[in-house]
């Protein structure tokens, strides 16, 4: 980054993108031009910021000024003013929602204040097609190091010291698994990526390979050295089509550096990585089905042990282990294991990527150290609730998770924490509702996820999953009974026990979370047949105030089902039985007098 | 092998390590419920996907259920089977599989011998709690298999005949959750696809998701048509096994009886497929000793090994996967259709019948012999040489509908001309038989010289695939046995690849040879039955007075009045077929 006088920052990730990112950058590049300037300015694509609600971002450096929901018309006038006049565009800046001040430094806003981003450290700092950058960044340092300076042993001993656990959602710590991949004897093994990310709103495994595809690389080399591996997958879903392409880049360019390929550093050590493409299937994230994918097999796991450190791809000891673990292990090899333990709490050292979500003002991806509190994390980094809405809940882990309440708040986020009040962390989607939400409707909607994403392979899974939805589906219809209720937790509970995978044995999560934690609402649904958020259409009850109303007629007239009748400059009444709840007699009405129960 | 310590309800024991919870506490006679496990020990198959979830027990320290079918035992393990929640947690599992399972098991082939139906009986299911929309799929009518899909349970035990045992790979896993079933690729019908109709799939399958085309009321008709004229050929390995049906032990031979049936339902003559086997041996061994002498003479047109040709699945099975290797088989016909061509031109005028009158029908331990019945080379003019094949199960069933029961029959014989047989006729039911039986006239023929012995103790046994060499007066000739089309699979790719050393071989579709067939009554996991058959098939070899095909009178009068000899002309176009390239045939429809 050496000959620039400035280096302009664009967010080239996923979301960004769609926002018209690349626009920009072009604008950028033509405009830098006509004004002579490209010799002293570089513009550079990264990976995504994480401030995804505020993008597409522009950050210049080394002003370090983040400006934010930039469009493509605005950059005639950043090169104009920033740039040649060294003036901040404050209407490009961020706004303090509490003092309505603008902050030009990332590091002040809420957004950014508590977040520690190690596997994220790359990502918005440096080109992720450029692999001087990412070496300037000290990639490949600790591959380096490993090879050089420490046996094999040595390296799993680090890992198993900095207490780092899968990231994929298990939970599992990575130097034990990586431990015993070691300790099977084979003359061929595997180091497989997972980055088959699934959970509905998780985008943390695409942004690191979209943003920092060589610490990835990096990382699996390390594996395979210290595992005695020579041969590296990467199980992608071809939905990612950025990732796949940058990921296709950095191995070429690692290859071309001699950091993959045959006798890496003149250490003797081989290690090649190839990629495989998933078709998205969500099971497929579980290592046994996602192995048997990759070898052509049907998409659906089987039974542990074998544990795929023993047999695992083509029957050879294999070790699996998700993006953002990978991504955090050549900074504990180069930083030591005494630094990443140091971080988080006893039991989850390090740091974790959440994928913000829902009601939330700051929707984005985070990184903070483990042990924070969930109300750190919605409240402060997240902003809190949209709208100035009441905060009621939130659902960690994914489909796989429960959601959590008002009363979990001041939970420190951790691996055994989350489990203890009865969620989990998941791959790390956090998803916050407020009161418009119905929890009822909230775990059918997760119930409709994993009868989707069921491989049918089990029958508690294949039919309970579908049973469970159905049960819910008749509760938001209002035809729930007291003896569903039971069926739906012994039904849930079943499934749980008796699953074979991680995906049935945790689906039924959203069921018996919510309703433990939101009991009164199912019997609401039941016994009143009332949703208290207003969201399951078939519980509403359009009524017509008898004083408000002053027989205009116009509601009986738009009414597509005949169901209001009343004389004319009389109140009118509407049929609850034949009202289908279209809502077009309430737009109608321009004397206020309908109303929803 | 080291033992560890566990105890399961209670009860301390020593079991081996390596074994799972199921078979510990099988082995201590407790009963755990299973559908989709298959153990078939004596096949060497072991099915046990942990799908059904069934088998699960508690195992104190863990959290969830575990499933004892695919769960190791290891030191200090605890095992409970019968707690309140693990009865709890089969019977929601069961009530789930009943809800997604069409109720029409009073009208189901598999009404009675259904393992779903007596798992639900034994689980005391009286009421489903569970119900909801149920998966639907169209029906898949074949020549031999109807595949009804409602009723799949996901059980994948078809799959694993389909694809490990008889390495054909048509059934797998298809769609997800909860539309997920096990079809042909692209969910086409069997008949587009490889299959060869060899019905093991039919045969292991708990539920009536997988059954044959059922052709007894075709039978019934054509018995109570007065224009017809209706005979019956029994295949050998049916009256080692119909006597299952009614009650009796795995092994009883009920050939007596079985005629008598046969004759009381009205079939006008009741005849022996064995006597066609006899046949067979005069034509495929004559076929053999040909090839063996010109390739002893240097011939280079001459391939060897010579592959037996009597099973259709196995037929099915190498026109789909080596058509390369199509002129190896033999050329002879198998025993029914040999059967039915000598029954509709040789008995047709001997007793005075029209063809297109003379019903020919064939009792069957086979699914596929109702495919080959109605390939178009076995017919004439349209007009089949074997117009219906039943298999064992629909015989059990006219049986069943019309008479009553079979214990009760008086023993009968079969009529002549075509049910004199000999011992060689009957072995033709056991892998390994048909060879034997080619052996024991090959070898009189080419040496001139009576057998030493009949019995070839080294050509019998279970082994998946075994080898001998017999010598034939200093000539020693080497034998190869298959069964199962995986084994079959293993001998051709050896050929192709020319490692072959063999001179002939045998091969049978099914694992255990015909009296494990897909038409055979319901073994329900339990191979020692098909062990049983085959004592019974050997027990009725060595009661015969003739044990060679070459010395069955009938036979002998046969070619003296009708074909000539072996291999002539005429014999030749009744008895001898050809093979056809199906690897292009089977296409996937856009």
């Amino acid at each position: 980054m050496a000959n620039y006088k400035m280096h302009i920052l664009v967010c080239g990730g996923t979301g960004c993108r769609a926002s018209q990112s690349e626009m920009i950058l072009d604008n950028l590049k033509t405009e830098l031009e006509t004004k002579g300037l490209s010799d002293e300015i570089q513009v550079i694509q990264t990976g995504c910021f994480g401030f995804c609600e505020k993008g597409p971002i522009v950050k210049i450096m080394p002003d370090n000024t983040f400006y934010v929901e930039v469009t493509p018309e605005d950059v005639k006038e950043i090169i104009d003013e920033h740039i040649i006049k060294g003036r901040k565009v404050n209407r490009l800046l961020y706004t303090d929602p509490d003092n309505q001040e603008h902050i030009a430094d990332s590091k002040h806003m809420g957004f950014y204040k508590k977040q520690l981003r190690i596997a994220l450290r790359n990502c918005g700092f440096i080109d992720p097609e450029n692999i001087d950058e990412a070496i300037a960044k000290d990639a490949y340092q600790a591959l380096g190091k490993a090879l050089t300076e420490m046996s094999p042993d040595q390296v799993i001993a680090v890992m198993k010291d900095s207490g780092l656990r899968g990231r994929g959602g298990g939970g599992f710590p990575a130097g034990l698994k990586w431990e015993f991949a070691a300790k099977n004897a084979s003359d061929q093994k595997y180091v497989v990526c997972n980055a088959d990310e699934g959970d509905p709103g998780a985008f943390m495994d695409r942004s690191i390979l979209e943003g920092d595809p060589h610490s990835v690389l990096e990382a699996m080399a390390l594996c395979g050295y210290s595992t005695g591996a020579n041969k590296g997958l990467i199980y992608i879903r071809a939905e990612y089509p950025l990732a796949i392409e940058r990921l296709k880049i950095a191995i070429k360019q690692a290859e071309d550096y001699g950091f993959l390929g045959k006798d890496i550093l003149s250490s003797g050590f081989d290690f090649e990585i190839e990629l495989r493409y998933g078709a998205g299937a969500f099971v497929c994230g579980e290592e046994t089905a996602l192995i048997h994918s990759m070898e052509g097999e049907r998409g659906e796991p089987t039974v542990k042990p074998p544990f795929p450190a023993e047999s695992g791809y083509l029957n050879k000891p294999t070790n699996v282990n998700n993006v953002e673990t990978f991504a955090n292990v050549p900074v504990i090899l180069l930083k030591g294991a005494k630094w990443y333990k140091s971080i988080g709490t006893e039991k989850s050292s390090g740091t974790k990527v959440f994928a913000l979500a829902g009601k939330i003002n700051n929707v984005g991806l985070i990184e903070v150290p483990m042990g924070t509190t969930l109300r750190e994390v919605i409240f402060e980094i997240g902003g809190g609730i949209k709208d100035g809405k009441k905060f009621k809940a939130v659902q960690t882990g994914g489909p796989s998770g429960g959601c959590l309440t008002e009363k979990h708040l001041d939970t420190h986020i951790d691996f055994d924490n989350l489990i203890e009040v009865g969620s989990m962390m998941g791959s790390g989607g956090m998803i916050v509702m407020d009161e418009d939400d119905c929890m009822v409707s909230m775990a059918k909607f997760y119930l409709e996820f994993t009868v989707e994403e069921s491989c049918g392979k089990c029958s508690p899974c294949r039919i309970g999953n579908k049973r469970l939805h159905e049960l819910l589906t008749k509760i938001t219809d209002g035809k729930g009974t007291m003896e569903d209720l039971d069926l739906l937790r012994n039904l849930s509970e079943v499934i749980k026990d008796t699953s074979l995978c991680g995906l049935g044995q945790t689906s039924p999560n959203p069921v018996l979370s919510t309703m433990s934690n939101f009991w009164d609402e199912y019997i609401e649904h039941v016994t009143d047949k009332k949703c208290r958020a207003g969201q399951c259409a078939a519980l509403k009850q359009y009524i017509i105030d008898e004083e408000a109303c002053v027989g205009c007629t116009a509601c009986a007239r738009v009414c597509p089902v005949n169901a209001i009748s009343g004389e004319r400059k009389m109140p009118h009444e509407i049929n609850q039985d034949i009202c289908i709840k279209c809502n077009a007699c309430y737009e109608k009405c321009k004397f206020n007098a309908i109303s929803i129960n | 092998m080291a033992k560890v310590n566990i105890s399961i309800d209670g009860r301390p024991l020593q079991v081996e390590a390596g074994t799972t919870v199921l078979k510990a506490a099988r082995d201590q006679g407790i009963t755990i419920p299973t559908l989709c496990y298959m153990q078939l020990e004596d096949l060497c198959i072991e099915h046990n996907p942990g799908g059904c979830r069934l088998c699960t027990v508690e195992v104190e320290g863990r959290n969830n259920l575990a499933p004892s079918c695919v769960t190791k035992v290891w030191e200090g393990m605890s095992i409970k089977t019968h707690t309140p929640r693990v009865i709890n947690a089969r019977k929601t599992v069961m009530e789930l599989i009943l809800s997604d399972h069409p109720f029409d098991c009073l009208v189901c082939a598999k009404n009675g011998t259904c393992d779903l139906q007596k798992m639900a009986q034994d689980l005391g299911i009286r009421e489903i709690h569970y119900k909801g929309e149920q998966s639907t799929y169209k029906e898949d009518y074949s020549p031999s298999i109807i595949r009804d899909m409602d009723k799949c349970i996901m059980c994948r035990r078809c799959e694993t005949m389909c694809n490990d045992v008889q390495t054909c790979g048509v059934l797998s896993g298809i769609y997800r959750g909860f539309d997920a079933v096990v079809a042909p690729a692209y969910e086409q019908d069997l008949e587009k696809s490889p299959c060869t109709y060899c019905g093991q799939c039919v045969a292991v399958c708990p539920t009536g998701a997988l059954t044959e085309v059922d052709h007894t009321n075709k039978v019934v008709r054509a018995l109570a048509d007065p224009k017809k004229t209706v005979v019956v050929q029994t295949a050998p390995a049916v009256r080692a096994a119909l006597g299952e049906e009614f009650g009796m032990e795995p092994g009883t031979l009920v050939t007596g009886k079985m005629v008598s049936a046969l004759r009381r339902l009205g079939f006008d003559q009741v005849f022996d497929t064995d006597f066609a086997a006899d046949l067979t041996i005069m034509e495929e061994g004559t076929e053999l000793l040909g090839r063996l002498t010109k390739f002893l003479k240097d011939d280079k047109s001459v391939k060897l090994p010579i592959l037996t040709s009597c099973c259709p699945a196995w037929v099915q099975f190498f026109e789909h996967n080596f058509p390369e290797m199509k002129d190896i088989p033999s050329t002879a016909k198998s025993p029914q259709q040999m059967f039915g061509a000598i029954a509709k031109t040789y008995l047709a005028d001997k007793i005075q019948v029209k063809r297109e009158n003379l019903v020919v029908v064939s009792v069957m331990p086979c699914l596929s012999k109702k495919y080959e019945a109605q390939r178009d080379e076995f017919k004439v003019d349209g007009n089949p040489d074997v117009d219906y094949s039943i298999s064992t199960r629909e015989l059990a069933h006219l049986i069943k509908q019309s008479i009553g029961d079979l214990k009760n029959l008086p023993d009968e014989d079969f009529d002549r001309p075509m049910g004199e047989s000999t011992g060689a006729g009957v072995i033709f039911g056991v892998t390994g038989g048909v060879i034997e039986a080619a052996v024991r006239t090959a070898y009189e023929i080419h040496t001139g010289k009576d057998l030493p012995k009949v019995d070839f103790d080294e050509l019998r046994g279970f082994d998946g695939v075994r080898s001998a060499t017999i010598d034939f007066d200093g000539l020693p000739i080497n034998i190869g046995i298959a069964h199962g089309l995986g084994n079959a699979r293993k001998l051709l790719e050896e050929i192709k690849r020319g490692e072959s050393h063999y001179h002939a071989i045998e091969i049978m579709a099914c694992p255990g040879g015909c009296i494990g067939g897909g038409g055979q009554p319901l073994h329900h996991g339990d191979s020692s039955i098909i062990k049983k058959r085959a004592e019974a098939i050997y027990k009725e070899d060595k009661g015969k007075a003739i044990r060679k095909s070459h010395m069955n009178p009938e036979i002998i009068k046969l070619y003296e009045d009708f074909l000539g000899e072996p291999m002539s002309e005429k014999a030749h176009h009744l008895l001898h077929t050809s093979y056809f390239d199906k690897k292009k045939s089977t296409f996937i429809e856009s």
